[in-house]
């Protein structure tokens, strides 16, 4: 265990040194801020955005959609994964279409989904999901197949039926995978929303937002702090599932890794 | 005997599905969803009825799908160069380590389609600001995999080497880079499969040729058949890439397996 106080020190430092070194090499070289601003103005840009009311609203439309497409994600991929985790051989059938799907770029759906659905928020959503299915699905599957079978065999021995072993060993066991599913599929939804955002015409939310900032007022300093601000909520997302899961899988080992 | 089994169960499985999926719409002869028949006949008229001179591309297939190519595998080559470098040294230096730590987290977590736009700003509608947005997507996993690759060497092997008056250089070659290469592989397929997403969000967003592009065009047509036919090239390309990117895997790692227990 190293101490802290040199890490966050450093830490710092690093980003005052790529802050200054920046902000000095931008001046020296008398690059215009309308090409590109200096991190300060950046901060300036990022702090105002706080209280621009259609940003607002924007991060508010991202997050709504998010969250629909998360609660479908789980509600889908973790029954199926539980499935598939609990017939092996089933999963080993399935696994081709699995691998042909999945590489599928969800975006690229975009266009033909919007043509069938014919409603842009209906189309973002179904496309998230697409994304976001993957990781909890295959976790889901990993984790139901890692179960101990001694442990089963146990309950099972003690006249447990199929019911009350899943309950009780193979969900307990299984739950930190599919957590850690859930988290990956978290912040891969967040980015595919804005994907979908940046591309849809009729939609709205932090893509559209940086998008229109583009063909609109081409104010490159908004565009980058919409972009800090981003990195700012996936940052967040990311923290809060880390410890939700610390919080509730405390008796956990292998808490970290995870498949992607 | 039991593998047999499996793989014709597999086909059964893959068949069947094709011949629901067939039989399902011609059944519903929806104007949406068609039948792979017609999707494949689609792809093999617009990109591989061409000449054998030219592997058998149409113009169309050499015009865009050859662009889309090259940008991704160009922008995944160079952002897997660079996240190999920095994160050699970030993994065996601490002090750099420290230095960037906040930073890298911070990139990280930056949506690559959020800076989509800056890019747009900076290099126009063209192929620098489709590898840019390319080589910022996919550098991440590459970086921090072999961060954590090139930190977690064994001392021992560090100092024997040094013992028999091996260089930096020859160490690096040697020790950090073999011992960090499972890992460095595993950033190296994320980034490859992300590639591809990142390819065709920014063609979507600004290209004047390429795969993305004709989707555009597609829908703007309400050409069906074409935008299933790119779905399924995509599809098909991704099984491609991996497939290809693991057997390089498995040649390259072949002296791994059996020296240690496959992590």
């Amino acid at each position: 265990m190293t101490s802290v106080t040199p890490r966050v020190c450093l830490g710092v430092l690093g980003i005052a040194a790529v802050f200054g070194g920046t902000e000095l090499a931008l001046w020296a070289a008398g690059v215009n801020p309308a090409v590109f601003p200096p991190p300060s103005t950046m901060i300036t840009s990022a702090a105002s955005l706080l209280t621009n009311q259609s940003f607002v609203a924007a991060v508010g439309s991202t997050m709504a959609a998010w969250a629909e497409a998360m609660a479908i994600t789980v509600a889908i991929a973790v029954p199926l994964g539980t499935v598939l985790g609990m017939l092996p051989w089933v999963e080993s059938v399935v696994r081709p279409v699995v691998e042909f799907l999945r590489p599928i770029p969800s975006v690229v759906l975009f266009p033909l989904l919007l043509l069938i659905v014919q409603d842009d928020l209906r189309t973002e959503v179904v496309v998230i999901v697409f994304a976001a299915v993957w990781p909890v699905l295959i976790n889901t599957v990993y984790g139901f197949r890692e179960v101990d079978p001694e442990a089963k065999e146990t309950l099972r021995s003690f006249g447990f039926g199929p019911l009350a072993v899943a309950y009780r060993v193979s969900l307990p066991s299984a739950a930190p995978f599919i957590a850690t599913g859930i988290r990956i599929a978290a912040s891969l939804a967040f980015v595919v929303a804005i994907a979908v955002e940046l591309i849809g015409v009729g939609l709205s939310g932090l893509g559209a937002f940086a998008g229109q900032e583009q063909s609109g007022s081409n104010a490159i300093d908004v565009m980058l702090a919409v972009a800090i601000w981003s990195g700012i909520i996936g940052l967040a997302l990311n923290a809060v599932f880390v410890t939700a899961e610390r919080q509730a899988f405390r008796w956990h080992q292998a808490l970290s890794g995870g498949i992607a | 005997v039991r593998r047999l089994f499996l793989l014709a169960a597999r086909l059964l499985v893959v068949a069947s599905a094709f011949a629901c999926w067939e039989l399902a719409t011609r059944a519903a002869a929806s104007p949406y969803f068609l039948p792979p028949s017609t999707i494949v006949t689609t792809m093999y008229d617009r990109w591989f009825s061409g000449p054998a001179g030219h592997l058998w591309l149409t113009p169309d297939a050499t015009a865009n799908l050859l662009p889309s190519l090259g940008r991704m595998l160009g922008g995944w080559a160079a952002a897997s160069l660079t996240g190999i470098a920095l994160g050699i040294a970030i993994g065996r230096l601490r002090v750099l380590a420290y230095l960037t730590e906040p930073i890298v987290h911070f990139g990280r977590a930056i949506p690559a389609p959020t800076l989509v736009p800056v890019f747009l700003f900076l290099f126009r509608i063209g192929t620098p600001m489709e590898v840019a947005t390319i080589v910022f997507g996919v550098i991440w996993p590459v970086l921090l995999n072999t961060i954590d690759g090139a930190r977690h060497v064994d001392p021992l092997h560090v100092e024997t080497a040094r013992a028999f008056r091996l260089g930096p250089g020859q160490r690096l070659l040697r020790i950090v880079l073999p011992t960090a290469a499972p890992k460095i592989f595993a950033g190296l397929r994320l980034a490859l499969s992300l590639a591809l997403v990142m390819m065709v969000i920014s063609e979507f967003v600004g290209s004047t040729d390429g795969i993305g592009r004709e989707m555009l065009m597609a829908q703007s047509d309400f050409d069906v058949s074409v935008m299933w036919a790119v779905i399924i090239l995509l599809g098909l390309l991704g099984v491609v890439l991996n497939a290809v990117f693991g057997l390089l895997e498995h040649r390259t790692l072949a002296w791994q397996r059996g020296t240690r227990p496959t992590a």
